[in-house]
């Protein structure tokens, strides 16, 4: 079995209700193949973060099934579930950095899956680890920076840690919640190159939630659009036309 | 402009307003209720200047020295003793007690415990823990580590309820377990404030243990009490001028112990001037952000 087969996604029948009764996914029904980036666009508010944080569960859907490798994510609870989020990385539009932690254990983070929590609060990685943070962060452009606190950081700076913690986890999949949203556009390009040639490097599929539609169409080789809860459109970056962007976000006096 | 007319940018707020007048009310009325005259206060200053007078030059004396050595080495012992044992069982607790990582059931015992440690000072503890195991410093230990309780458990809690979800949304979503989400996602977050926490109930303990020697629990405040009795106010000021010495070279060596682990001050900084010390970093630290 090919990489691209294993890890595929499929979204079946996904609703999240925050309040009963007013939906905020409407049934989603979505295949998300296992290679390449994949972008979901949509206006604020439609639900783009919600369908990505049901992926890695850090929210509870109301309804509907998430295949991935033969289990659905939906169900999953206790051990299975924290032995699923280890294979899912996550990249945050606030990139989520803990901020008087150093660099270094920002990324080592991200084996806390795998390392147990007395080794981990002693800080006792396994060597092969400690290698490999060193690897990404100089990979990243931070091996000067490996002891110093995350809060020190800029915005540019600290996403990069952000995407060396989520492959470290040497994931199976990778999302990423506006991972450009709070950064310069000459930075935001910068950190969908590396996230782009660190994830492909290794094979790994991303599925991105991104506002900036010009960037999407450079990175991705498939574009999602949302609107109110739903799937409006589903193709390549190509076939998506102005007639579609109208659908996705209402209105035509933004469009160029 | 009609519509301004109309509009008031600062509205009168009589139920505050009214607040103000009883609470004013209440102070008068309370001042005549306990006796407290100006020919009363008169009175008083003449006694006090016959305290004071007798308690000048402080004594000394060997012997004397020997019992404030004693004394007040022993409260310094229950004071460490009491703020280990009592920040060690509060930081548990603390957690239980915090709202946005544990569920309803947890947190309300852990909450009516530290409400039932929070309700009585030191003192009423401390004679209570007197009739229960007699008189001595286990008694004053015991005293203070519920009062230690009741303090940190709390104020930790509220510094865990006011944490960054979003580290912790971080961490979990890395796959740690319960344990790794606190000691990562967590701990980093409160750390710094829980220490400022653990020093200011070291120092308050230490307050404490000077006094609770007047219900028998042990320390330093058994002899100033004896010495009030015996209307031996010289040694008296002796004690009290050696619990002011105690108290501030506790000061001195908190603020450094926050200061070393807030900033990562070197020890030499903290003789230098603090604050420039500081400056001089954080715009390094910008500098290299930039």
């Amino acid at each position: 079995m090919n990489a691209s087969v294993s890890r595929s996604i499929q979204i079946r029948a996904l609703t999240k209700e925050y309040k009963k009764g007013v939906p905020v996914l409407k049934g989603i029904d979505l295949d998300i193949p296992g290679d390449g980036i994949t972008a979901i666009i949509g206006p604020s508010g439609t639900g783009k973060s919600t369908l990505i944080r049901c992926i890695n569960r850090l929210i509870d859907p109301t309804s509907g099934q998430i295949l991935f490798q033969g289990q659905d994510l939906a169900q999953l609870s206790g051990v299975a579930l924290r032995e699923a989020r280890r294979r899912i990385g996550m990249v945050f539009q606030e990139y989520n950095l803990v901020e008087r932690l150093t660099v270094m254990e920002n990324v080592l983070t991200g084996r806390l899956g795998y390392v147990s929590a007395f080794n981990a609060w002693l800080r006792r990685f396994p060597k092969q680890d400690i290698d490999e943070a060193f690897a990404l962060l100089d990979a990243v452009g931070l091996g000067e920076f490996v002891n110093q606190r995350a809060d020190g950081l800029s915005g540019g700076q600290r996403q990069r840690v952000g995407i060396a913690r989520a492959i470290m986890q040497r994931p199976e999949i990778l999302l990423a919640d506006e991972p450009t949203s709070s950064l310069d556009p000459k930075t935001s390009v910068e950190i969908m190159e590396i996230m782009a040639a660190m994830a492909g490097k290794r094979n790994i599929p991303i599925i991105v939630n991104i506002h900036n539609v010009a960037l999407a169409k450079r990175f991705c080789q498939r574009m999602i659009g949302m609107s109110d809860g739903k799937i409006v459109f589903n193709g390549t970056p190509a076939e998506l036309t102005d007639t579609h962007l109208k659908e996705i976000y209402g209105g035509e006096d933004w469009l160029e | 402009m009609t519509a301004s007319a109309t509009r008031v940018a600062f509205p009168a707020n009589w139920p505050l307003r009214i607040g103000w007048l009883l609470l004013a009310v209440y102070v008068v009325w309370a001042t005549s209720q306990l006796d407290v005259t100006w020919t009363r206060f008169v009175e008083g200053i003449a006694n006090a200047q016959k305290f004071l007078s007798r308690m000048f030059p402080p004594n000394f004396e060997p012997e004397k020295m020997q019992m404030i050595v004693k004394g007040l080495a022993e409260s310094v012992q229950i004071a460490v003793i009491a703020t280990v044992v009592g920040i060690a069982l509060s930081l548990p607790i603390g957690l239980m007690a915090a709202r946005n990582l544990m569920p309803a059931w947890v947190v309300w015992p852990a909450r009516a415990l530290i409400a039932v440690c929070r309700s009585f000072h030191e003192v009423v503890i401390a004679i209570i823990f007197v009739k229960a195991v007699g008189f001595g410093a286990i008694a004053g230990i015991g005293a203070l580590v519920v009062g230690s309780i009741g303090f940190i458990s709390k104020l930790f809690a509220e510094a865990i309820e006011e944490i960054s979800p979003k580290q912790v949304e971080a961490v979990r979503a890395s796959g740690a377990g319960f344990f790794s989400v606190l000691t990562y996602g967590v701990l980093p977050q409160v750390f710094s404030r829980f220490l400022g926490f653990a020093s200011y109930q070291f120092d308050s303990n230490l307050r404490h243990s000077t006094m609770i020697g007047i219900v028998g629990a042990g320390g330093i405040g058994g002899s100033l009490f004896s010495a009030f009795q015996r209307f031996d106010y010289d040694f008296v000021c002796a004690i009290l001028i050696s619990i002011i010495a105690l108290i501030i070279l506790a000061e001195v060596v908190s603020s450094y112990v926050r200061a070393l682990f807030n900033d990562n001050l070197a020890l030499l900084d903290f003789f230098r001037n603090r604050r420039a010390a500081r400056l001089s970093r954080e715009k390094a630290a910008a500098m290299v952000a930039s």
